[in-house]
């Protein structure tokens, strides 16, 4: 057990490690367990603090990549998405739970059958549609496809929306709240245990996504942090890979995870059980 | 990610069973009618955002990505129906079938590996600790994307100043270029993956052992079996249905390696860990061949729908020994 805790978490301090060495001490030395000539360079030059003179001569590529604007446009990113597919999904999964209405088990049935489409069949058709909407190279662009829902959020309330008691929702009905009145009022903060657990592992889903972002996103304006650092590592430079800066910025796009994580842990640890399994 | 839903559920008994909601178009937008009391205006209401995302960003893009793929299309001009132009092409590419070689390479190695270290991590929990502590820890990688732990690992094995490396050659054994090597760099892959899912697949599978009754353990105790026997003749027939699941939900998504290969080797050295989906990738948008790539989409996708249904069979998914 110990040597897995190992395995898991050396690689964490490494990062910082080497995050807090120059270049030259990496080098220099690098099997020192310690930082080689304790520095703030590398997110310096991660931040873009740097001038391209000084980051040139420290081993960096003077390529002008600021972490702080990709760190915002993560945030922007994750959160529509969090925000609005909870929200779009958990309103589904009321429909789906609680209300009668004819063809429902049907459209259900639907929506579980696009649990089977696999993700990535569906990303280069929707970045051509993406496209055609214009909104290449946005934000917003990133964030539509999944901003409604996903199969597995609808599914996921659902369950839990059928396990809330019924007597609590006929109580409220018969103090003459409406069905709107009651899912704000009764269902949601009811199943906030789970809907906190999903948003955490959407929020997180969506910080580390690639692929889609990849497609979509060309310039700063749009570049998120996991494409931000594959471009920072394509940007080489001639006196080798500067993995003093690569690390920082490694560091800058994993922190947030970690702390999100940190304030849920108890919670998300707990119900990974649900989110996989029924 | 799964899907073991069962019966419909139950009718819900309302007020107002008079049945007076509209047709079922929960699609469209409907007027809400008689002040909102029919409950199929609200659910339209309700689903509507749900339905659009649906129709618009998953039902819509997978027939069309079933369509482009009989089509030439550059993205430029409009598409060109080819009818099996594409599917004939990728039936006689070589490096198609060695891109499909080298995933399922990966996919045996990935899976093979992880399942049998997260079953094992799973019930060191079970049986040694409880610790809700040790569980967040095996699930940090997890909280870090692919892009994050490829990096890493990068570092850490690079020939000349990774740690790994330094170690290796410490031990007096020859420096390995894991990422440089066409040998190793697709084993180096699967690790690295390994290392990020381990912990979240120990998870899940810790989940369905949480479900066997501890009586099982206590009265196999009390028959002098030991822990070995224990694991063989209770925990692994008790939790077949739930490592079923899990693995048809990692074997998918093991298929669909992309981040990994794109940070660290690029598909290279010498096409050695050209994943399908990294050809695919570069079919598209650096060759801007949407129409061929499109069928390698869908190649894939008749492939993960195949061994779906064959590891369903196979585990009997769908039966469960707790009844």
């Amino acid at each position: 057990m110990g040597l897995i805790v190992l395995i898991t978490l050396l690689p964490f301090y490494w990062i910082l490690r080497t995050a807090l060495s120059t270049n030259a001490g990496l080098n220099a030395d690098p099997t020192n367990p310690l930082p080689v000539d304790l520095t703030t360079s590398g997110f310096e030059r991660a931040l873009g603090l740097q001038s391209a003179e000084e980051a040139v001569a420290q081993g960096g590529a003077g390529g002008g990549l600021d972490f702080w604007r990709y760190l915002l446009n993560s945030t922007i990113v994750s959160t529509l998405i969090t925000g609005c597919q909870i929200f779009f999904s958990a309103m589904a999964a009321y429909a789906f739970a609680r209300l009668r209405w004819r063809g429902r088990d049907k459209v259900f049935g639907l929506f579980l059958a696009g649990l089977m489409v696999p993700t990535i069949f569906t990303l280069l058709p929707n970045f051509v549609l993406i496209k055609q909407l214009h909104l290449v190279d946005t934000l917003f662009g990133i964030a539509l496809p999944t901003l409604f829902m996903t199969p597995f959020a609808v599914f996921f309330l659902r369950q839990f929306f059928m396990n809330i008691p019924r007597e609590v929702e006929e109580a409220a009905l018969l103090d003459g709240a409406g069905k709107i009145k009651i899912f704000f009022r009764v269902i949601l903060p009811m199943a906030s245990t789970p809907i906190i657990t999903l948003s955490v592992l959407t929020y997180i889903t969506s910080w580390n996504d690639y692929f889609w972002p990849l497609m979509v996103s060309y310039s700063d304006s749009s570049r998120v942090l996991t494409v931000a650092l594959a471009v920072f590592r394509a940007q080489t430079p001639a006196t080798g890979v500067d993995w003093s800066g690569l690390m920082a910025a490694t560091l800058i796009a994993a922190l947030p995870m970690l702390v999100l994580f940190a304030c849920f842990a108890r919670r998300i640890v707990s119900s990974i059980g649900f989110t996989g399994i029924k | 990610m799964t899907v073991a839903s069962s019966s419909p559920p139950s009718r819900l008994p309302l007020r107002g069973v008079e049945g007076t909601a509209p047709k079922p178009k929960p699609g469209k937008k409907r007027e809400r009618d008689g002040g909102g009391r029919g409950d199929g205006a609200l659910a339209a209401l309700f689903i509507a955002p749900a339905m659009l995302g649906f129709l618009v960003f998953l039902l819509w893009p997978t027939l069309r990505g079933i369509y482009l793929s009989f089509t030439r299309f550059n993205l430029l001009t409009p598409a060109e129906w080819v009818g099996l132009d594409n599917y004939d092409r990728m039936i006689h590419d070589p490096i198609f079938w060695d891109s499909l070689t080298v995933t399922v390479e990966y996919v045996v190695i990935n899976i093979g590996i992880q399942t049998v270290a997260a079953l094992a991590i799973a019930v060191l929990l079970q049986r040694l600790t409880q610790s809700a502590m040790l569980r967040g820890v095996v699930l940090t990688p997890y909280l870090m994307s692919n892009v994050v732990a490829g990096l890493v690992w990068l570092w850490v094995l690079d020939t000349q100043l990774g740690i790994g490396n330094e170690i290796i050659s410490g031990l007096g054994i020859d420096r390995i270029p894991f990422l440089a090597d066409e040998t190793w760099a697709i084993p180096t892959i699967a690790m690295i993956n390994v290392w990020r899912h381990v912990g979240y697949t120990a998870l899940l599978l810790f989940a369905g052992l949480q479900a066997i009754p501890n009586d099982m353990y206590e009265a196999a105790k009390v028959d002098g079996a030991s822990e070995w026997r224990m694991f063989w003749r209770i925990t692994m027939p008790l939790l077949r249905p739930v490592l079923a699941v899990v693995l048809i939900m990692t074997v998918i998504g093991s298929f669909q390696v992309f981040d990994t290969v794109a940070v660290t080797t690029a598909g290279g050295p010498a096409n050695a860990t050209n994943v399908l989906q990294f050809y695919i990738y570069g079919s598209a948008f650096g060759r801007f061949q949407f129409g061929y790539a499109s069928a390698m989409s869908v190649a894939l996708l008749v492939v993960l729908s195949a061994i779906t249904v064959l590891q369903y069979r196979l585990t009997r998914a769908g039966q469960t020994d707790l009844g």
